[in-house]
């Protein structure tokens, strides 16, 4: 007699992707606008991303009701910081932030996966990459989701720098001016959406620059 | 038809509410556990979900001069390669190193919070800690949370009032005091050619040359280990990084490509 296992899990996935690309000033963060679940589509307008900052943009894929309890925990975080601080957090401070919040769910885990985009204390564009428990990593450009085995392959082939392993260090960032990353970010999800079911619909791609943030729109397959 | 609700009851208490939020920084650090009557299915199935990296090559051995510690820079999920930017050698603080294997969330974050405790330490104590005490404290929070999922096999290194100091600590509670170590899937073949080449009074630059060697070739022969191949030696004066390559360039520093002689070349034929 075989023990009886649980019919009732306390995840689902909604699918979905989104890229962050990391430049010189500037940096984009983008995401799909669809939610589904298993083979059906919730709606074809719901936002991934998430501003947390003046200068700090998350976009997240996976579980949309951990992602937007993880939402709320980190801008209560964020509120108390700001009362203890009387300024807003770096983008490399939330970078920390968000990765000890993951962290401390370890044994129950958000089934979030994230990718932070923004502007460091110098205005340098940075992103950084994460796992469900909070491993992350400062990078030049990332691709969670869905679709981040489709984009992430292209995205090394178009974007690609020397490790920042290597002993001499050189920068992460994309020599890429604003408008080609857009384009590339624009181009990288035209071709996910033809391949991946879960992604499709709409992009929803938000840039953060020195004069501050801005949000924009383009279709994509609807099937 | 009766439906099935015993998945929809919570057994979560009424009131008091999580502590975190409402100290901020001062609370101790708790961790919520699912209320679940198979903590270990439930446990397995998460695990499955974070997929801890485990592909991975670190080394790290005692010689004349310090500590020499070597790590390679991939991440794997399964068969797919998440990073091969991954930073798996830590720097606790100036003259102490963690190198990661197991899952990386694991690695990272018991490292920053060993960081935190060496530094109380120091305030606390009016001297460093030992690279003993350290390894002591990270094995003893390791051995609380035995049995509950955690992956991490990592090397502490540094250099104390005692000399050179290296301790391999794992997940499973171990402490071992050693004077070599590798760690991970690639750590068959790096001891091979470690131990081979190994000898207690090298210098610096050959010491580091067969760190990086070893690296390499578990790289060459590991699926799951690649990326960066990063050096750092741990001397009387702290840690110093000495080199990162990239293991496909390494090898064809080792291995150049020869160009073969040839015997008879051949010869364009008039069109037909």
């Amino acid at each position: 007699m075989t023990k009886q296992q649980a019919n009732w899990s306390p995840y689902d996935n909604n699918g979905g992707s989104c890229v962050a690309i990391a430049g010189a000033d500037y940096c984009v963060i983008a995401a799909d606008t669809r939610m589904s679940t298993g083979y059906n589509i919730l709606t074809r307008e719901y936002s991934k991303i998430c501003k947390l900052a003046d200068k700090c943009v998350m976009a997240s894929s996976g579980f949309q009701a951990d992602v937007k309890a993880l939402q709320k925990q980190l801008a209560a975080r964020h509120l108390i910081y700001q009362h203890q601080h009387n300024k807003q957090m770096s983008c490399p401070a939330m970078a920390q932030l968000l990765s000890n919040t993951l962290y401390y769910k370890r044994f129950f885990p958000y089934y979030s996966f994230n990718v932070l985009g923004g502007l460091d204390n110098e205005g340098k564009g940075c992103v950084f990459t994460y796992d469900a428990v909070g491993s992350y990593e400062k990078v030049g450009y990332s691709s969670q989701g869905s679709g981040s085995t489709l984009i992430t392959p292209f995205l090394d082939n178009q974007l690609k720098s020397p490790s920042p392993l290597l002993l001499s260090v050189q920068d992460a960032v994309t020599p890429l001016v604003e408008a080609e990353a857009i384009d590339l970010v624009k181009t990288v999800f035209a071709s996910a959406s033809e391949r991946d079911i879960y992604t499709g619909d709409k992009i929803e791609i938000v840039v953060v620059n020195a004069t501050g943030i801005r949000r924009e729109y383009m279709e994509l397959r609807k099937d | 038809m009766k439906l099935d609700t015993s998945g929809l009851e919570s057994a979560a208490p009424v009131w008091g509410a999580p502590s975190e939020l409402v100290d901020g920084f001062s609370a101790a650090p708790s961790f919520e556990v699912p209320n679940t009557t198979d903590f270990d299915g439930f446990q397995k199935e998460a695990i499955q979900m974070v997929k801890p990296a485990k592909g991975t090559t670190t080394l790290a051995f005692i010689f004349k001069e310090g500590v020499m510690v070597a790590a390679d820079s991939r991440a794997s999920m399964g068969g797919y390669i998440s990073s091969q930017s991954v930073k798996k050698i830590i720097e606790i603080n100036p003259y102490m190193l963690g190198t990661m294997a197991g899952g990386a969330a694991d690695c990272q974050f018991w490292h920053r919070n060993l960081g935190i405790k060496c530094r109380l330490h120091e305030l606390a104590n009016k001297r460093r800690i030992s690279v003993t005490g350290a390894s002591k404290l990270l094995a003893n929070i390791l051995y609380s949370y035995r049995g509950m999922g955690l992956s991490v096999g990592t090397m502490i290194a540094g250099w104390d009032e005692m000399g050179p100091g290296l301790y391999y600590v794992d997940s499973e509670g171990g402490r071992l005091k050693g004077m070599r170590f590798s760690v991970g899937s690639g750590s068959p073949y790096a001891y091979g050619v470690l131990d081979n080449g190994y000898r207690y009074d090298m210098s610096v630059e050959e010491a580091a040359e067969l760190a990086r060697r070893s690296i390499y070739h578990a790289t060459f022969r590991d699926g799951a280990s690649g990326g960066v191949a990063s050096v750092y030696y741990v001397g009387p004066n702290g840690w110093k990084k000495l080199s990162g390559d990239d293991v496909g360039e390494l090898h064809y520093k080792y291995y150049p490509v020869m160009p073969s002689t040839v015997e008879q070349e051949m010869v364009e034929v008039a069109g037909a």
